[in-house]
């Protein structure tokens, strides 16, 4: 057996189990959306822009996904902007691991049970009350656009964080006191020097929060109250309970265009500016 | 700024703290506080709804977690070796896997078998001898166990082959001169130094696995994991037992989590 016979037979495996799992069931989708729905559900095979023509219908879920899934992104960055800075900037080297440890792990574990504390905090017992005792009565918190933000925002700081923190991380400490040797203000260098270099950062941050919420359920689904929906509550619907399989395909498979595009102009606008700056970097 | 440090933490903690304090509460409002008590406990974990989903996410998130390693980590290896359009088409897979949502993987899982699975099984009871039952092949452990796989195996293969670049070629290449098969060279040579990336992705495929609710939920069929029974528990009112079972999730995640960081943090050091 050659070498080049044995790393293929090492990949097959995988390769294959890729094949089966994720190539053919994606296709499935891509077909099924130019299919029709049978009588009693499922798909009935045809050749038809029907399920496409028919998005409209879904419209609010869209609208919903791409007003709040931005908004998210937004709010997550700014407050983990400065969370990451301090960490990585102004931190005790031997206390840098610990602390940054301490911001991923709740993204490791269930973000199920993460929401479902913010039902308990968001209901009517929780902060409403709490605001209650000081004379501020009725304020409604869960199942509004409000709720679906502060989960989202809860569930997915810590990927925001992370890739801040390795690229201010990196930042050689050199720069910042040749800009201060220049006679650049703290706030100048910050603005001058560390944001700039920082931005590759928060661009993988936005990129993946983005990604991972475009295609959100549970969070919309328990703290939304079935009245702020996302599009995966939508295909949940459409897969589930109307079993509607050839217009849910069409959902899926337009969510997947719009993230690919929205992601693709994303990264071409960053790295734009990024050779932006080289150019000034140079002269 | 320290100050601001602080008000994040707190923010990303008190929630979690807060669903453990009211796991202990006696009364039966999930709340109002009123008084210390284990009952909780004891309920969900005599509940017998709670044991069996709690064995199926075991069960599925161990075998899937043990095959994505194994597989991942032989594909890595040999990716090593593969250049060209090959190489490319397989990254893509790769990176296609990791980025589109669960819920699209979990529906288009759903639908791919339950299609295939039309096709095959009146063709599975043509072929069948007369007399025996013809199995029926049907959505539950076994497309949860392979939906996981496939997702976790990427996040294998994505952890393993980091570990791989940093390793020197000339390990390998010294092994070889020394007449070591290239199996042994595997044995002795690769597999120690990327052992801990190994076990950090299985650790990690097994967190991955035991906390999905999104891929379950399509791909599950009739069997319950327990992220779907919490789900449904939720759905149907908040009580102190979903309290009780989300801090145990969490502390065994909690503790996988630290196994996993120890062991890489240790990989490297050597």
């Amino acid at each position: 057996m050659t070498q080049r016979e044995r790393n293929w037979l090492l990949v097959a495996p995988a390769g294959a189990w890729f094949l089966v799992m994720l190539v053919l069931p994606l296709s499935v989708v891509f077909i099924f959306s130019f299919g029709e729905r049978g009588a009693a559900g499922g798909y009935v095979p045809a050749f038809t822009f029907e399920q496409y023509a028919n998005l409209p219908a879904r419209l609010t879920a869209f609208k919903n996904t791409m007003i709040l899934a931005p908004l998210g992104t937004l709010a997550a960055m700014l407050i983990a902007y400065p969370l990451a800075y301090q960490l990585a900037v102004r931190t005790d080297p031997k206390w840098k691991n610990i602390l940054l440890v301490l911001v991923i792990v709740p993204f490791w574990t269930s973000i199920l049970i993460r929401s479902y504390a913010w039902i308990f905090l968001l209901g009517g017992r929780g902060i409403p009350a709490l605001l209650g005792t000081f004379g501020i009565e009725g304020v409604r918190l869960i199942y509004t656009p409000f709720a679906v933000l502060i989960g989202i925002v809860y569930g997915y700081l810590p990927l925001m964080v992370f890739p801040i923190y390795v690229a201010l991380d990196r930042l050689d400490n050199r720069l910042l006191e040749a800009s201060s040797d220049l006679g650049a203000r703290p706030l100048a260098t910050f603005f001058k020097v560390t944001l700039p270099l920082s931005i590759p950062g928060v661009a993988t941050g936005c990129m993946l929060v983005f990604i991972l919420l475009m295609g959100e359920f549970l969070i919309p689904a328990l703290l939304g109250g079935g009245k702020v929906f996302f599009v995966g509550n939508a295909l949940v619907d459409l897969f589930l309970q109307s079993r509607n399989w050839a217009f849910g395909s069409a959902v899926a498979f337009t969510l997947i265009v719009i993230m690919l595009v929205t992601v693709t102009i994303y990264m071409r606008l960053i790295a734009r500016l990024q050779t932006g700056r080289d150019d000034v970097s140079v002269m | 700024m320290r100050a601001y440090a602080i008000c994040v933490y707190l923010f990303l903690y008190t929630p979690i703290a807060i669903i453990a304090v009211f796991s202990f509460n006696a009364g039966r409002h999930a709340s109002q506080l009123q008084g210390f008590s284990m009952q909780w406990y004891g309920r969900a974990l005599k509940n017998p709804f709670v044991m069996e989903a709690l064995e199926t996410s075991l069960i599925v998130a161990l075998i899937s977690a043990t095959l994505a390693s194994i597989l991942g980590t032989l594909a890595a290896v040999g990716l090593q070796g593969i250049r060209g359009p090959a190489r490319a088409i397989f990254d893509a897979i790769i990176y296609v896997a990791v980025m589109i949502p669960g819920i699209v993987i979990g529906i288009a899982t759903l639908i791919a078998l339950v299609t295939v699975f039309g096709v095959l099984n009146p063709w599975l009871a043509a072929i069948w001898p007369e007399g025996a039952t013809p199995p029926a092949l049907s959505m539950g452990m076994g497309s949860l166990i392979a939906a996981h796989t496939m997702f976790t195996m990427a996040l294998v293969i994505i952890i393993v082959r980091a570990r791989l670049g940093t390793l020197e070629q000339a390990l390998g290449e010294a092994s070889a001169d020394l007449y070591a098969t290239p199996f042994g060279t595997f044995r002795q040579v690769t597999l120690p130094l990327i052992a801990p990336a190994v076990l950090a992705g299985f650790l990690l495929s097994f967190t991955f696995s035991f906390d999905d609710f999104i891929i379950a939920f399509f791909v599950a069929g009739s069997e319950t994991t327990l992220p779907i029974y919490v789900f449904s528990s939720i759905r149907r009112g908040v009580t102190p037992e979903i309290n009780a079972i989300g801090t145990m999730v969490m502390l065994a995640s909690l503790i996988l989590l630290i196994a996993a960081q120890l062991i890489l943090r240790r990989g490297d050091r050597k």
